[in-house]
């Protein structure tokens, strides 16, 4: 039964991973991370590692998502916001 | 240096690498076995010194110096976010304009909220126990803390997270910890040596410093993360500079 479940879990994981390496958009690429992270949590509890497992799921599929998704908020408001000025006055930064 | 000479030094480290790398595996122990002989002697240490987790026996108490570099990391990582993140002279904060939230989101995110906050506690006061411990815990009360952004608004969030206190519990947890260690010194034993009653094993006592470098470490990572998610927050929702003023909302 472990044994199943670890499997199923290393196969999602590598998916998860491909995915996440694969999606160019950083919005969608922290989803992506946030499972690749439950998947992770998942394969360290089967391999009896359930410090670890809970620091994943904690960190991986939580606070680093959380960031990149704060992050790309910053730098979209920043990037709409020079796009209105070029509008406004007519000059590229 | 030529370029061809680069690729010959890098190709010589590489393969030197591959010969080691293959040696050291070769010795390792097969994957999935039921004995360690590390594993062996980290759980006859933690029983010796009443620890039921090995793990938390292994962090806070036979390698607890490793633990007090990675919350000094965790610490100056923070402390770098925040000078990074600060807000500087041709900056100024808006206030960000309430949203509405989903009736569902809302009933939701306060039924999780006291109940996540109650698990990353139990987490951290276990630690020496059961799996978990002061990181894990503290990163999950930090998380529930922030279902109130998520189930409320910023300024809901804003009102429980006074950032002076958090700011000073980080640096206590931090302080805390490198103490501790020195009570050890003041014991006559090594630094961060195990000097308190081991007490009754498995129960929330038990493990001499362990549960109290638990706690420290549980504080500090709790306080660091709500900081370091405070920051992020102020950039991406208050904080706006000179080149983004042609935008309203917040």
């Amino acid at each position: 039964m472990d044994d199943v479940l670890g499997g199923l879990a290393l196969l999602f994981v590598a998916a998860a991973a491909t995915a996440a390496v694969l999606n160019r958009d950083p919005a969608r690429q922290a989803l992506v991370l946030s499972l690749l992270g439950l998947g992770l949590a998942v394969l360290f509890t089967v391999l009896q590692a359930p410090d670890v497992g809970l620091s994943q799921l904690a960190v991986g599929s939580a606070i680093t998502p959380l960031m990149i998704l704060l992050t790309v908020r910053k730098v979209r408001r920043i990037g709409r916001g020079r796009q209105a000025e070029d509008d406004g006055k007519g000059r590229s930064r | 240096m030529s370029r061809r000479f680069r690729l010959c030094v890098l190709a010589l480290g590489l393969l030197a690498f591959a010969a080691l790398f293959t040696a050291a595996c070769a010795e390792l122990p097969p994957f999935g076995g039921d004995r360690h002989p590390y594993g062996d002697r980290a759980v006859h240490a933690a029983l010796l010194r009443h620890t039921a987790n090995t793990v938390s026996a292994v962090n806070f108490d036979q390698r607890a110096l490793d633990t007090l570099g990675e919350e000094s990391i965790l610490f100056a990582s923070v402390l770098g976010t925040v000078v990074l993140l600060r807000q500087t002279s041709d900056e100024h904060r808006t206030v960000p304009k309430p949203s509405p939230v989903p009736d569902r989101t809302r009933r939701y995110g306060l039924l999780a909220l006291p109940v996540t906050l109650l698990i990353g506690l139990y987490v951290v006061a276990h630690g020496q126990l059961s799996p978990g411990g002061g990181f894990q815990g503290g990163v999950v009360v930090a998380t529930a803390v922030h279902l109130l952004y998520i189930a409320v608004d910023y300024r809901a969030l804003e009102r429980v997270r006074p950032l002076g206190p958090y700011e000073i519990a980080d640096a206590a947890g931090e302080a805390a910890y490198v103490l501790t260690g020195a009570g050890g010194l003041l014991a006559g034993a090594a630094y961060l040596a195990n000097v308190l009653p081991y007490g009754t094993f498995n129960t929330l006592s038990s493990g001499g410093t362990v549960p109290l470098l638990n706690a420290a470490v549980g504080v500090e990572v709790a306080a660091a993360v709500v900081v370091l998610l405070a920051r992020f927050l102020g950039q991406a929702l208050e904080i706006e500079g000179d080149e983004d003023r042609g935008e309203g909302k917040g």
